[in-house]
């Protein structure tokens, strides 16, 4: 068994580090990986572009238009005057929302009646526009207390509301819900799975095409001893990723790790059974690499979406919800994050660490099942 | 023909490798069909074919890693069909297209397979240097196999594949791609291998190396369809061969082959060699139909050539009509 397994593993060490490809594949696609989304995947509403539209044009109008652009969330874009240009600029994409104050507000605040304003926002961005609704509340409740305060001190410091209640909220573990810091850590699931999956899903089916499996397979190689040797190396390829992407959220994006790091790489053991059985699984079942490559990418793109990557799962429809059980990513991808930004530890994440576990032997089993030691 | 059936019936208890009307069909198409042969133990069976006649899908029914559709087989006592694993030990294989690892070194590969076939420590240095020696790709050590010409892989092939000492060795066609030089020294080696009691599966297109075989089994369109020693074949030979030296053979080809009495014939290195139920006859009756030119004719002794071209035209023309 070692000496089989110790051949195979200096056979593909060698392989895959005499490829200038592979190389460039475990260490360069890592890190411009990692940039491209730390930079790219970024939810965080900021600057919303808007058009004001004051048709009061009063000190009062031009205070709350102020107020929109000081809390760093709304940014001047334009200023329109009729319903016709306001339109067109939503249109056109270039505000995302348009505040529009009419005449006689100035009048109806100081008379005490109350006024309204309208926010006009661009909802084909349904996430961004219901963000910076949210925003825009904020800062109009702010205006309102500040207006009652004043009203009550004016009126024999009589208060409308005596007390109310005053939601104070704070988000744990990301204190600014900064959004790279709940996405580039999971950007190692994403990548880690990637990687390891397509490159092991060419694994098997290269030596089919190029024919040195036919050597192999008059041996008296075990199954499992070659299924072994083929992943071992792809298990080191995992580690390296996981090493480079975590030095890069850290370091350059400063996301924090707060989480042991023995944990990172144990889980990442975990994962990696599950992402290089599928990819060994489909590697065997393929004749030609092509056809590898089409199932590789056929898992690829349901198991990232229903990971929780990008969409919530509690938001999806409950019978998606239990196809999800069964995605390793799903498990991975709550680790990680955990380990990342709330620094738990296996006392948590047992549940996840086991499920990974079992979906990791169980493919890997399988694959060496269906690998079989002849032809055609 | 005649020699094939004396020595086809039975699986004979020495038999090292034994066929029983195996058959492998891929879809409606029969590559193999129902074949059957012995060969015994230190013997050197070749096995003889045009390109497609199924003598690749055999090799890799005996070596374990094609399942055969139907028939049985043995290779060392182990059936082919429920023992495979077992034979891989006994066995070395070299197959046609070269499949050793490109871009790993002569000695990488030599490494590679003795670490999969578990050749005890103190022995692999030993095995190694032996490979290396018979191949004689000592200056080629640290080279790459994707470096190496045809000639130089073929024999880095036949090492990795004898590098375990099994008792039985498959080598489908060993030498194609080798220059005359080389390929004397690869069967060198294959007698040596014999001397030892190693039983040899070669199949060629090499008529020269047929010769130096102790048995012969010829397959056309998957079936056997002559086997015996190379002394039997040729004494077995159905009618005589008259040999034709002359100036442009490819235009006198198309002339004597409509002449009564001419079984068959084929372009042979500057002349005709054609097969006839009476060789006096034909050299007769050519002359007098073609008078004009000048022929050296001769009846000769049939080579094995002669035995194959004749009976895969035969075989051709019994399949068209
Ligand atoms: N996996 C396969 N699927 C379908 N047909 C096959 C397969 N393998 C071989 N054949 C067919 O079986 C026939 C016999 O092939 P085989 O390779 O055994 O011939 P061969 O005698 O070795 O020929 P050559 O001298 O060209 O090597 C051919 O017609 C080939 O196309
Ligand atoms: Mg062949």
């Amino acid at each position: 068994m070692i000496e089989r397994l110790k051949a195979m593993l200096v056979k593909e060490f060698i392989q895959v580090l005499r490829d200038p490809r592979m190389r460039f594949v475990m260490f360069v696609i890592p890190v411009v990986q990692t940039l491209i989304f730390g930079y790219a995947v970024n939810t965080d509403v900021r600057e919303v572009a808007t058009a004001v539209y004051d048709l009061d044009n009063s000190s009062q109008s031009r205070e709350i238009a102020d107020l929109f652009v000081k809390s760093g969330y709304f940014r001047l874009e334009a200023r329109v005057y009729d319903d016709k240009k306001a339109q067109e600029l939503i249109d056109r994409g270039e505000v995302k929302a348009v505040l529009r104050m009419n005449r006689g507000l100035s009048e109806r605040l100081v008379g005490g009646r109350g006024a309204q304003l309208q926010m006009i926002l661009d909802g084909t961005d349904s996430n961004t526009a219901g963000i910076a609704l949210n925003y825009a509340s904020r800062i109009v409740g702010g205006y309102n207390a500040r207006l009652q305060e004043e009203w009550g001190a004016r009126h024999g410091g009589v208060r409308t509301f005596p007390g109310g209640v005053e939601l104070v909220s704070r988000a744990w573990f990301n204190e600014n819900l900064e959004s790279r810091n709940y996405y580039v850590p999971a950007v190692i699931t994403n990548i880690v799975f990637i990687i390891t999956m397509l490159l092991s899903s060419m694994a098997v089916v290269r030596e089919k095409e190029i024919g040195t499996i036919e050597q192999v397979i008059v041996t008296p190689i075990g199954k499992g001893e070659f299924i072994l040797g083929k992943s071992i190396p792809f298990i080191l390829i995992g580690f390296i990723n996981v090493t480079i992407i975590s030095l890069v959220a850290v370091f350059w994006f400063e996301v924090p790790l707060r989480g042991s790091i023995p944990l990172l790489y144990l889980a990442t053991a975990l994962f990696l059974m599950s992402s290089l059985g599928i990819g060994l699984l489909i590697s065997t079942i393929s004749r030609t690499q092509q056809q590898a490559m089409m199932s590789a990418f056929f898992v690829l793109f349901p198991a990232i979406l229903l990971s929780g990557f990008a969409f919530p799962i509690e938001s999806m429809p409950q019978i998606v919800q239990w196809f999800t059980l069964v995605n390793p990513m799903r498990f991975f991808l709550v680790i990680i994050r955990a380990i990342f930004q709330k620094g738990v530890g296996v006392d948590i994440l047992w549940p996840q660490m086991a499920a990974l576990l079992l979906i990791g032997v169980t493919i890997l089993s399988t694959a060496v099942l269906r690998f079989k030691k002849t032809l055609g | 023909m005649n020699g094939a059936n004396a020595t086809t019936t039975g699986e004979s208890p020495e038999a090292q490798v034994s066929l029983h009307e195996l058959t492998r069909r891929f879809g409606d198409f029969t590559a193999v069909d129902r074949v059957t042969l012995d060969v015994a133990r230190g013997e050197i069976f070749g096995f003889l074919g045009p390109n497609g006649a199924g003598k690749s899908t055999t090799i890799r029914m005996l070596c374990g890693i094609l399942p055969p559709s139907s028939g049985s087989g043995t290779v060392a006592g182990y059936d082919i069909a429920t023992q495979s694993e077992q034979i891989k030990n006994q066995i070395g294989y070299m197959s046609q297209k070269f499949s050793l690892y490109e871009e790993l070194t002569v000695e990488e590969n030599i490494d590679f397979y003795s670490g999969i076939y578990r050749i005890p420590a103190g022995k692999k240095a030993e095995r190694k240097e032996w490979v290396i020696e018979m191949a004689g790709l000592a200056e080629q050590r640290g080279t790459r196999a994707q470096a190496l010409s045809g000639g130089w892989k073929q024999r880095l092939a036949l090492g990795c594949a004898v590098l375990h000492e099994p008792p039985i060795v498959f080598l489908d066609e060993p030498t194609s791609g080798v220059d005359p030089i080389s390929r004397r020294s690869f069967w060198e080696l294959i007698y040596r291998l014999s001397g030892e009691g190693v039983t040899i599966f070669v199949t060629t297109h090499y008529m020269e190396e047929a010769e130096c075989c102790d048995r012969l089994g010829f397959i056309f369109g998957g079936e056997l369809i002559a086997l015996g020693t190379p002394a039997e074949l040729k004494a077995g030979f159905p009618g005589q061969i008259v040999e034709i030296g002359c100036e442009r053979p490819f235009e006198l080809l198309q002339r004597v082959e409509s002449l009564p009495g001419v079984k068959s014939s084929a372009l042979f290195g500057a002349g005709l060699h054609l097969a006839v139920e009476n060789a006096e006859q034909t050299i007769a009756a050519i002359g007098r139909e073609l008078p004009d030119l000048d022929l050296r004719m001769e009846r000769i002794t049939p080579s094995l050539e002669d035995l194959f071209v004749s009976f895969m035209q035969a075989q051709g023309r019994a399949a068209s009509s």
